[in-house]
């Protein structure tokens, strides 16, 4: 359904993505995963129609971005990084707008924007200004606009980016909603959303495709090491250096940050090793209070590093917000 | 539908919908009324037996004022305001040609102008009743200013893309038609051979004739030309997003 061969796009000097090569199948939901900058958005862009690529073939549904560019924006609806709507109309006059932009025949298009109203969930507000609604609700003008004439590729560019937790779940339900209707490629560069919502994963940094895979293998692969974050009351450097001496164990880092007394302590494992029951013995054993145990998250920062470098990269790893990754 | 045409309506109902509309409007149609009052009672007094091309001469060299500074505010967002916003993002993900978007937005700010050139006629209207000048002189202005106040919106909408300050859009604009009018200001300071190519290329010495009831073809196709031009130098500045990026 998407094709892309060899993208590449330079600004200037600048390269912003390089070889960029993919295929997403019919019906396929796939994650773009990346820090910022690192070439999403543009991949994103050239797949719309925004501007076309410096080399390279992108073929949307069967037609080529750059030799067909009216059938081929045609078929794909985008939904911008930046939401950007105008402030002046009212939602329904918005949409009455785009499908007319789209070509949806004029006795069609009431039933097609009461349609994405409804699945965006922005009926109640269709009548006011947009300049007046909230950022959650713009951003569902924002998708309901992508979705207007039933698109057979979705283009969303971080659809869940600002929105509140609840918004965010209900996003990412009406991405599960639509999945078998349309092919999507979404970018974010949350991992949980991607597990959460995606067939496949790409990875992209600087400008060019790391990994493709399905969220699972690319836990498995990534998971050389892991870890585990303690919190002991007792002596620093003896807990280190007991720890340091169990079966499996292959570095221990201090937390120098922590309190007087308190040992804040990152111990990293051989992979599929859960050491956790002889770290909690080792220190029972030594009657230090343990206050904390619990396995350390894979960050996104640690998969881009450690598949930048294949060794391990232990020292490079840290703390995660709990909840913000499910690895 | 067109696309042109979806284009058009959007930004005529941009335009409404906000205050630009009524204030641009406003202030048009109050000073070409008080100069057509003025240009009036001073004929009367003075003018006398020259009357009827005289008096338009005078009226539509200062209506050309009231365009030249009204025209410019009117389409100064046309691409700027969109590229701030980021709205143009979207824009060009719509299956629809960069010429129908420009041609959309143009055609959009020349309803606008024809209608406040429509509006100014009632003016002359009423003085008809009154005294029964010839009518020809009259409607060559008005092709006379109709055919510069759309030469100003094309350069206006060129210069609007390139960038997406407004402030610089207008000041932009006002900068090239100011230029093109002082042109040929001063005759003595351009050399012989120079002062004949000014003449040619100068908006205002083309508008001068027009003013006077004449229609040269020589005029009709500057403006014609000046048009087509900056329309298709916008079309260019579109396109080079696809080297430089959106902005």
């Amino acid at each position: 359904m998407i094709r892309a061969q060899r993208l590449t796009k330079c600004f200037g000097s600048f390269t912003a993505i390089a070889d960029v090569s993919f295929e997403v199948e019919r019906g396929e939901v796939v994650g773009f995963l990346g820090p910022n900058g690192a070439g999403k958005t543009t991949t994103m862009r050239i797949l719309s129609g925004v501007f076309p690529p410096t080399s390279g073939r992108a073929v949307v549904a069967g037609y080529d971005v750059v030799a067909d560019p009216l059938r081929a924006r045609s078929v794909v609806g985008y939904f911008p990084e930046r939401v950007s709507l105008y402030l002046d109309m009212t939602a329904r006059e918005y949409l009455e707008y785009v499908a007319a932009m789209k070509d949806i025949a004029r006795q069609r298009r009431r039933a097609e924007i009461d349609r994405v109203l409804d699945g965006c969930g922005v009926t109640h507000v269709a009548h006011r200004l947009i300049g007046t609604l909230s950022k959650g609700y713009r951003q569902r003008v924002g998708i309901a606009q992508a979705l207007i004439g039933q698109p057979r590729v979705l283009i969303l560019d971080e659809p869940t980016a600002g929105l509140d937790p609840e918004q965010v779940a209900e996003v990412r339900r009406l991405i599960r909603d639509l999945r078998g209707e349309s092919t999507i490629i979404l970018s974010t560069h949350i991992l949980s959303e991607v597990e959460a919502t995606c067939d496949r994963v790409m990875i992209i940094n600087r400008g060019r495709i790391l990994a493709v895979d399905t969220p699972h293998n690319l836990n498995q692969r990534l998971r050389q090491t892991s870890q585990i974050y303690l919190e002991v009351l007792g002596p620093a450097h003896t807990v280190a250096e007991r720890l340091r001496a169990i079966a499996g164990v292959l570095h221990v880092e201090l937390s120098p940050s922590a309190p007087d007394g308190i040992a804040a302590i990152t111990v990293t494992t051989e992979k599929e090793r859960d050491l956790r029951a002889e770290l909690a013995a080792c220190v029972a054993a030594a009657q230090w209070g343990l206050q904390e145990l619990r396995p350390v998250a894979l960050s996104l920062e640690t998969i881009f590093l450690s598949l930048l470098n294949p060794e391990p990269a232990a020292s490079a790893v840290h703390d995660e917000v709990p909840g913000r990754l499910s690895a | 539908m067109m696309k042109f045409l979806v284009v058009c309506r959007r930004e005529l109902r941009s335009y409404f919908s906000s205050y630009i509309a009524y204030v641009l409007l406003a202030v048009f149609l109050l000073l070409s009324g008080y100069f057509f009052y003025s240009d009036l009672i001073f004929f009367v007094l003075f003018g006398g037996y020259i009357l009827p091309s005289g008096l338009w001469q005078y009226v539509f060299l200062d209506m050309r004022l009231c365009a030249l500074l009204v025209l410019p505010l009117l389409t100064m967002r046309l691409f700027a305001e969109e590229k701030k916003l980021g709205t143009i993002e979207l824009l060009w993900t719509y299956p629809a040609r960069d010429g129908e978007i420009v041609l959309g937005k143009f055609l959009a700010c020349w309803i606008f102008f024809v209608a406040m050139l429509l509006a100014t006629a009632v003016s002359p209207i009423i003085f008809y009743r009154f005294y029964h000048f010839a009518i020809g002189p009259l409607l060559a202005a008005y092709l006379g200013i109709f055919l510069l106040g759309t030469a100003f919106i094309a350069c206006g909408l060129f210069i609007s893309s390139l960038t997406e300050n407004q402030v610089v859009s207008a000041m932009g604009t006002y900068g090239i038609l100011v230029f093109f009018w002082f042109l040929t200001w001063n005759e003595e300071a351009a050399s012989e051979r120079v002062i004949h190519v000014l003449l040619r290329l100068s908006l205002f010495d083309h508008f001068y004739n027009f003013s006077r009831g004449v229609i040269d073809t020589r005029d009709v196709v500057f403006f014609l030309l000046f048009i087509t031009f900056f329309l298709f130098l916008t079309l260019q500045s579109l396109s080079a997003r696809k080297w430089r990026g959106v902005r």
